[in-house]
């Protein structure tokens, strides 16, 4: 049995119907936590010998609330193919569109860590859906990893994710006095407001962003395109 | 006895030792350091979100942007994670070309530390010698990229081209004189691997003299040793990774310890650290850079007896070549898809991550089965280095600030992404 089964069977022996599921593919184990045993879990990663992550690589928010939407659904009629656009789709939306609702059956907000054990030498991935849509809230890890302060700060500030039991929970990369939390799928790639120094005024003025939201290659899914789950040997379809 | 009160100054955003745009809040007890509180984001520019908006190869070029002094170490990063859930095969002499540009890329930011970091701390000189020898390495960035700064080089499958068989010339100019430009152009005479391995040879000289100049200078040991020490520990509680891991002792390096493209092939050394001060982090540098030079030279060799594709040939992923697409529908039908649409990834995740000069780079992304990703992550080595210099700087005189900025290798395109 290779290490990285090792650890997977190790981890569902000790933590058992904790994990709601584990995922091993492409060499990488994904292990998805309630957010009720989120941090016991954390923590006996990092203190366990046979897990020992001692140091925390990464941690990111995610918003599922498009995933698996395109934009290019096309109908063959008798006059040719249609346009296929859809306006209301992240990539196109303007200030004030609202996207459509969370339709997946999963929760909309995640927060994803990534950490490393420096003496086993293994990587794992921990995703915690926040219970909440409206009001996403995960527990906060930095009592087990101190350095995660920053990350967490991060994931609040793009995804309005709080972090329950952090100590210092304020924006870190977006501007002072700043409105909304830009990496959510709703918020429209092109901002909200646009800024510049009025001369009348004689200071630096916000207002409603003047550009017109542009995609200039639209997002598709092709399922004949997955080509890591395609059989080896069978010949490529043309397109 | 009048009430003693702590002093608060405000540090950059525009401050010649800020490395950037760093904002910092320092809360002072006469001259000594209670509490930092550094202000980033002012360059974010949400990469992250904009390569939501476009296909995969697009980002290519925003990864240069993200450390701009170690550029194609970033695009590795990028790219390894791409090939993991695409499933690509690269050609060898691709990998081996990937690695020794990403041993040129440690070279070239190094060489940006030790210069910065020498400035910082008041020896002018480094800048000038350390800046010498990068001029060096970006005409070799332009000579195969064309760029001399954002390569745009690597590609899911391979990179972009193969080595040229010759190098730009410099001409006479107002500026440089025609007895400089035949020795500027002495060795440039030969093919691309002709001039690196060129420099192989005179670098170690270099290094030499940079060490000449700092490793036992007085003041210079006087700024770094005993500041700013991190225990083992800490450095792993607070995501320390690359030299700074390093200086504290711990011996980590991806290159060895999870390697990817060829570095499993290759012989080199990890420089460790023992006390995790500033000077044992500068060590640490310093040594990598003599290893890299040994990794290139190595690289050189393999490069010159193994021609051979650079890259894949699965036109769903890579063009087609020019010749090809004259002739064949096919062809023609692959580019027309490649440049327009792009390719779709299976829906999965992967996280890719390489030894970046600065520590761990990583890219995580998450597909959903289409052209561009659903969600893609960089996770960047300063950004946690960055966040322990409250801890690193507490008790330290305000002069040790800079220092300490020095020694973390800060560069804000990555940590504001």
């Amino acid at each position: 049995m290779s290490k990285i089964e090792t650890l997977r069977e190790r981890l569902e022996q000790i933590f058992g119907n904790q994990l709601q599921n584990t995922v091993l593919e492409l060499g990488e184990i994904t292990i998805e936590v309630a957010a009720e045993h989120y941090l016991d879990v954390c923590e006996k990663l990092r203190d366990d010998d046979v897990f020992a992550f001692e140091i925390l690589i990464d941690l990111c928010g995610i918003d599922y609330s498009a995933y698996g939407q395109d934009e290019w659904k096309t109908d063959a009629s008798a006059n040719g193919f249609s346009r296929g656009i859809d306006s209301a789709q992240h990539g196109r939306l303007k200030f004030g569109d609202e996207l459509p609702e969370n339709q997946s059956e999963r929760k909309r907000f995640a927060v994803i860590t990534h950490l490393l054990s420096i003496k086993n030498n293994q990587r794992l991935r921990i995703r915690v859906f926040a219970e909440d849509d409206a009001y996403p809230v995960v527990k906060s890890v930095v009592d087990i990893w101190n350095g995660v302060n920053w990350f967490e700060r991060e994931a609040f500030d793009l995804f309005g994710i709080h972090f329950d039991g952090h100590p210092d929970l304020r924006r870190i990369l977006t501007d002072y006095g700043f409105v909304g939390h830009p990496f959510r799928k709703d918020f429209p790639l092109s901002g909200n407001v646009e800024m510049r120094y009025d001369e009348e005024q004689k200071r630096v003025v916000y207002e409603p962003v003047s550009i017109e939201p542009r995609v200039l290659v639209p997002r598709v899914i092709r399922e004949n395109n997955n080509r890591h789950n395609m059989p080896a040997n069978e010949p490529e379809s043309e397109e | 006895m009048p009430e003693i009160r702590n002093y608060t100054l405000n540090f950059g955003p525009q401050h010649p030792a800020a490395h950037g745009v760093l904002r910092l809040i320092l809360e002072m007890d006469g001259e000594v350091i209670q509490r930092a509180d550094p202000h980033i984001g002012l360059l974010h520019r949400a990469t992250e979100k904009l390569a939501e908006s476009k296909p995969y190869n697009q980002s290519i070029g925003y990864m240069d942007r993200l450390d701009y002094v170690s550029m194609m170490s970033n695009e590795h990063g990028y790219i390894l994670a791409l090939e993991k859930l695409l499933g690509v095969e690269v050609p060898e002499r691709a990998q081996y070309i990937r690695v020794m540009f990403d041993e040129i890329t440690r070279l070239l930011n190094h060489l940006l530390w030790i210069g910065a970091h020498g400035l910082d701390v008041g020896a002018m000189t480094m800048f000038l010698y350390a800046f010498r020898e990068r001029e060096d390495l970006m005409d070799v960035y332009e000579a195969v990229s064309g760029a001399r700064l954002h390569a745009t080089y690597y590609r899911p499958g391979g990179v972009a081209r193969d080595l040229p068989d010759s190098m730009p010339q410099y001409k006479a100019s107002k500026w440089h004189s025609q007895k400089e430009v035949s020795r500027l152009n002495d060795t440039r005479s030969g093919s691309l691997l002709d001039f690196i391995e060129d420099f192989t040879t005179r670098f170690p000289g270099y290094v030499d003299e940079y060490e000449t100049l700092l490793t036992d200078n007085r003041i210079w040991k006087q700024r770094l040793v005993d500041i700013a020490i991190v225990s083992p520990e800490r450095a792993m509680q607070l995501g320390f990774t690359g030299p700074m891991l390093r200086g504290s002792g711990i011996e980590w390096d991806l290159r060895r310890k999870q390697p990817y493209a060829v570095y499993d092939k290759l012989d080199f050394d990890i420089p460790v650290g023992t006390n995790g001060d500033s000077y044992d982090r500068y060590l640490v540098r310093m040594e990598e850079m003599r290893q890299s030079n040994h990794i290139i030279k190595q690289c050189v060799d393999w490069l010159r007896a193994n021609p051979g594709i650079v890259m894949a040939a699965d036109h769903k992923v890579t063009p087609p070549r020019r010749e090809e697409m004259k002739g064949d529908m096919e062809s023609l039908i692959h580019h027309f898809k490649l440049f327009t649409e792009g390719y779709c990834l299976p829906e999965g995740e992967a996280y890719g991550a390489v030894e970046h000069p600065k520590g761990e780079f990583g890219v995580y992304l998450v597909s959903d089965g289409a052209n561009k990703p659903y969600r893609m992550k960089i996770r960047a080595p300063g950004f946690a280095h960055l966040s322990a210099l409250d801890e690193m700087t507490r008790g330290h005189m305000l002069s040790d600030v800079v220092a300490v900025i020095g020694t973390q290798d800060i560069v804000f395109g990555e940590i504001d992404r």
